[in-house]
């Protein structure tokens, strides 16, 4: 009775919260309309009995309760974040590997605390027991002497690296970041599907998958639960950190490089844990020690997080092919002298026929069962095993013994298994015989499936998770949340990347509040207060230095171009000479059109897209957008069909984006020795130009009108407007281009520049006195400094050159290499 | 049979080299009861910044020299006094391949010499079918695992060529094989692919021979340099047996060993890294004389 009252009392209001209730169901339908499960598929949105599970109703209301025009604005600023952050992948063609955006699925993988629980568990003992299985398998061999494993599988397992057998790791264990990919079966069962052991990638994505996902659903995400990621990473560094000899020395992150397909998440990592970004030809050992070769000297390291398969890592004792690698690593490694997280030889874990063997080696080992099954393997060099593997044929997928990646994320595997697949009976026994020690079959995988966001509603998509694991000097400690992979289509099959396959960040649900941490926050005190050395690798600097050398030329030939185009829509004739002039001269090209013309100042841009690739952790990601939007409008010149009084204006566009480049790099970095070297290339690009053309134009058989375009070339028609009444003149033309030492346009303000930061440099006054470069730079910053429009001639002027080339060479061999 | 063991490694560089680092595995190895090393020394010019000696998983020995300076050239020299028994020629009591493969299913063991190691594929031996198929149709029917080494290290012996210009130190095996010419690396690389198709575990021996025969005898092929040969596991009884299919012979006292290795990738006698444009020149100068 009194809720009869109640009600009536609150008068309307309750009526349209009824009507809310009703439209919101009616949302969450319209949403859920072409949810389509499969049958005998788990399901991450629905449980067995076809309800909701509860970790994802706010979520599903949320989205239900957004406008289409809303849901598209919210995925468009997550896409926004993901290109701002330059944050890419590379796809492998037919023919070359190309830049592709980032394929991440909005809506996130949405997980309880109860399964999280029970899969942490899983995944804690199983990366016990393989820390247990790989100290014996480098020591004492036991699981083969016992027959627990087949010698064979060790013994003929490329991933079995000899050169550290006996060897203990000097971090004290060989583990010490993993990861594995589970999968939901069809029974509602979380799955191990692969091990991650040699080095794991994809936690630096799912930081970023987490970025971005958060950019999408900023309210719903401040307000949820959602396990944060942040502390895992602090802790991990921490970790790290304490596995250091010396408490000054920075921790390295090797990476294959920037044509592997992990290499932005390497730059990431580096960049996010503040660790030094290196390849293999950065170190080098020397002194018992694996050292990096810095413009500042040897600076050794003791710990190095390797993102490059250990097989690479020494070609002098490991692969003998790889060019990647350092030579005399592995033996530093086994006298102590490097703790490599993973240790070398890990990888042996990955391969696809020991988990034929984990769950027995396990209930040996430990006593108990795994408690997260792996899916079923069949190693074929037994003779029951293979039998089975060809009674179920039809529901086991065929394979190499030795292969490391998952069977439905592996191009070849399939294509693999489908050979087998089509051998008779009697066929396939012939080859699981005589091949049987190579072989393993496995379970048919099928995945649970997760919804992802197609016109307008929610689908059903197969769906794995990568999961990450830290070792801390508290034991194993697990990311709360993941790297789900998700298929184009409900099966598994197209789940990798390379087949179209998307990436989404995973919610780890609390039913409590959830601390927020960041990376900074606890470190204040630790070590983050203090400076560290700034520890620039050689080949970082030679590469800032080649990027503004690069830059400077592209600027060089569009100067050149635009003049040459300005004088062609003004009537002269391509053969005149003074078009005839800067082709020759100063473009040194035979170029006939202007795309050809073109060509050469995107050659130059090409050269300095390279370089920068190479410094992605040091080089600001602004840079890298302007540095590919110009190296994108350059190319677009170089092959559309332009009028010819369209093309001079169509390269001012360009020489604007390249001004803006350069103010960038003089206005907005960080006065760094690596910003030393990159405005030092810009310089000694420019003066050693400079003294080239004013050689030129000062030739007896310079074309009339040439006076005019050096002062084009040099940017300075309105400088020279400003301090001479005549027209151009040699005089006018040397003193302005040449020794001005205000015009930043002039030889001299360039060497003066350079002069300073050679100064800067590490080791520059040994003993008080001059460096070899510093003696150079000085010198030839006298020189010319002491001179006169008089004096100056183009002998001189072709010396000064001479000796600027001599400079660069001399940075080069001190710094550089 | 005493022999003194003279070898000289040389490395001539296009232009001068910033820094190197070697691993060189050519001292003579102590094996008891198949050879004795008495003196020895291994030294290189220019001097190395650093030297750091190994022992390997397969139990050769290795030297690891570092030169930090720029330099043009660079040799190292090593000298041995070697006594060699020989290996005793005992009966033929090897199974056949049947036995021979459970044999080796019941070795249950990762040792260094253990039968596991060698089969299958390495990193520059692989089993190609035409190997295989070679293989299979140079043995007779139910011989034993001895036999077999040596009617297969005959019958390359007869259908290859030895030639010193037809490969070099990277041609891969299929390649010599297809030619049916190459040196000793080639011979030893195409009879343990053939050796492993049929299911017997072969490694690879690199080591010296005798540079000049005794009186009345030819003068064996590949004495110039180091040379190489094969060992095959022909079960547990005998163990490894040691075959050289370039002079088609058993080893007896003329071949002293080096190492032991999977191929040529676990056991060549220099490999080195460089930190320099161009390449270079290697050569060998090799003297085995019976004291």
């Amino acid at each position: 009775m009194s809720d009869t009252v109640s009600q009536s009392q609150q008068g309307a209001k309750p009526a349209t919260s009824v009507d809310t209730v009703t439209s919101e169901q009616d949302a969450v339908q319209h949403l859920l309309r072409g949810y389509q499960r499969l049958k005998g598929v788990s399901d991450e949105l629905f449980d067995a009995q076809g309800k909701m599970r509860d970790v994802w109703r706010p979520f599903v209301s949320h989205l239900a309760g957004l406008t289409p025009d809303g849901v598209a604005g919210r995925f468009h600023r997550g896409n926004q974040y993901l290109r701002d952050t330059g944050v890419f992948y590379r796809k492998y063609g037919e023919e070359s590997a190309s830049e592709r955006d980032w394929p991440l699925s909005h809506i996130p993988v949405m997980v309880s605390d109860t399964d999280w629980a029970q899969i942490s568990e899983g995944l804690i003992q199983r990366a016990d027991l393989l820390e247990t299985v790989v100290s014996d398998m480098y020591g004492d061999n036991r699981l083969v002497a016992q027959g627990h494993i087949p010698a064979a599988l060790v013994a003929q397992n490329p991933a079995w690296l000899r050169p550290m057998v006996g060897v203990a790791p000097a971090s004290g264990h060989f583990l010490n970041f993993v990861a594995f990919e589970v999968g939901r079966g069809p029974n509602g069962q979380w799955w191990v599907l692969g091990d991650r052991t040699e080095a794991p990638s994809g936690a630096g994505f799912a930081l970023e998958n987490r970025v971005a996902t958060s950019r999408v659903f900023p309210n719903f995400f401040g307000m949820s639960n959602v396990h944060r990621l942040a502390g895992f990473f602090q802790t991990f560094r921490e970790t790290l950190n304490g596995l250091r000899d010396d408490s000054t020395e920075q921790i390295a992150l090797l990476t294959p490089g920037q044509m592997n397909e992990g290499f932005f998440e390497h730059a990431f990592l580096a960049r996010y844990l503040g660790l030094l970004l290196v390849e293999g030809e950065d170190l080098i050992v020397q002194d018992g020690r694996v050292q990096v070769r810095t413009v500042d000297g040897l600076r050794p390291i003791s710990v190095l997080w390797r993102r490059l398969d250990a097989s690479f890592c020494d070609p002098l004792e490991l692969d003998e092919t790889s060019k990647l690698g350092t030579p005399g690593l592995v033996n530093v490694a086994r006298q102590g002298g490097l703790a490599t997280l993973n240790a070398l030889g890990t990888g042996i874990l990955e391969t696809r026929a020991l988990m034929a063997f984990l769950p027995y080696l396990c209930r040996t080992l430990t006593g108990a069962p795994l408690k997260l099954p792996n899916i079923a393997t069949w190693w074929c060099g037994a003779k029951a095993e293979r039998e089975r593997v060809l009674a179920n044929r039809n529901n086991v997928m065929i394979g190499s013994a030795f292969a490391k990646r998952l069977p439905h994320d592996d191009p070849d595997s399939i294509a693999e298994g489908a050979q087998f697949a089509t051998k008779s009976d009697a066929e396939l026994e012939a080859v699981l015989r005589s091949h049987g020690h190579d072989l393993v079959g496995q379970e048919i995988v099928t995945l649970s499936t997760t919804p992802v966001w197609a016109d307008g509603g929610l689908v059903p998509r197969a769906m794995s998770m990568r999961v990450f694991l830290a070792r801390t000097p508290e034991g194993w400690q697990v990311m709360p949340g993941g790297y789900a992979r998700i298929s184009t289509s409900p099966d598994a099959k197209a789940i990798a990347m390379q087949a179209g396959g998307s990436v989404s960040d995973v919610w780890v649900l609390s039913s409590s509040k959830v601390p927020k941490v960041s990376l900074i926050s606890r470190d204040h005190g630790v070590d983050g207060a203090r400076s560290k050395p700034e520890n620039l690798p050689s080949r970082a600097a030679d590469n800032l230095f080649w990027l503004g050398r690069y830059i400077e030329r592209a600027e060089g030939s569009m100067r050149a171009f635009r003049a040459h185009y300005g004088l062609r829509a003004d009537g002269v004739a391509h053969d005149d000479p003074l078009p005839s002039f800067i082709r020759s001269q100063v473009m040194l090209s035979d170029g006939k059109t202007a795309n050809a013309l073109a060509s050469e100042f995107e050659a130059s841009l090409n050269g300095a897209m390279g370089c920068a690739a190479r410094i992605r952790d040091r080089f600001s990601v602004d840079g890298i957008l302007a540095l590919k939007d110009l190296h994108q409008s350059a190319m677009k010149l170089s092959k559309d069909s332009v009028s010819l009084e369209e093309t001079a204006p169509r390269v001012g566009i360009l020489l604007r984006k390249v001004t803006g480049f350069s103010g960038l790099v003089h206005e907005n970095m960080y006065r760094s020795t690596g910003w030393r070297f990159l405005s030092l290339g810009l310089s000694i690009e420019r003066a050693a130009a400079m003294a080239t053309i004013l050689a030129q134009v000062l030739d007896p058989d310079a074309p009339d009108g040439a006076f005019d375009l050096v002062l084009e070339l040099g940017d300075s028609v309105m400088a020279h407007r400003a301090r001479f009444n005549s027209s151009a003149t040699p005089y006018s033309m040397i003193e302005l281009l040449a020794l001005d030492r205000l015009n930043p346009r002039s030889i001299l303000y360039h060497l003066t520049r350079a002069k300073e930061h050679i100064d800067a440099l590490p080791g520059a006054s040994p003993n008080g006195g001059l460096s070899p470069a510093g003696r150079l730079a000085l010198k030839a910053h006298t020189q010319l400094a002491i001179q006169t429009p008089a004096t100056l001639d183009a002998a001189a002027l072709l010396a000064l050159r001479s000796q600027i080339w001599a400079l660069s060479d001399m940075l080069s061999a001190r710094y550089l290499t | 049979m005493d022999y003194e063991i003279r070898l000289r490694l040389s490395h001539d560089y296009h232009g001068i080299v910033g820094s190197g680092r070697h691993l060189v595995r050519a001292v003579p190895a102590q094996i008891p009861g198949r050879q004795n090393v008495g003196s020895w020394s291994l030294s290189a010019d220019p001097l190395p910044r650093e030297r750091f000696d190994i022992t390997d998983f397969f139990g050769n020995a290795g030297a690891i020299l570092f030169h930090d300076h720029a330099h043009g050239a660079m040799h190292v020299r090593i000298t041995a006094k070697v006594t060699c028994f020989g290996t005793s020629v005992s009966l033929d009591i090897s199974p056949d391949l049947e036995r021979l493969a459970a044999e080796i299913a019941a070795h249950t063991s990762l040792s260094p010499v253990a039968p596991h190691h060698f089969l299958g594929q390495s990193p520059r031996v692989d089993i190609p079918d035409a190997v295989a198929r070679y293989a299979r149709t140079q043995i007779f029917e139910d011989a034993t695992v001895r036999d077999i080494v040596i009617q297969l290290g005959q019958a390359l012996h007869r259908d290859m060529t030895f030639d010193a210009q037809a490969t070099t130190v990277d041609t891969p095996l299929i390649e010599a094989f297809n030619k049916r010419h190459g040196v000793c690396q080639d011979f030893s690389h195409i009879i343990i692919s053939g050796l492993r198709a049929l299911g017997i575990p072969a490694r690879y021996v690199s080591g010296f021979l005798r540079t000049e025969p005794p009186e009345g005898q030819p003068r064996l092929e590949g004495a110039d340099a180091m040379h190489a040969w094969v060992s095959a596991w022909c079960g547990s009884d005998i163990g490894w047996l040691e075959y050289d299919p370039t002079n088609a012979t058993l080893i007896h006292t003329d071949h002293v060993v080096v190492a032991y290795g999977r191929d040529y990738s676990d056991v060549s006698p220099i490999k080195g890294v460089l930190r320099a444009a161009g390449g270079g020149k290697s050569s060998q100068a090799v003297d085995m004389i019976p004291l």
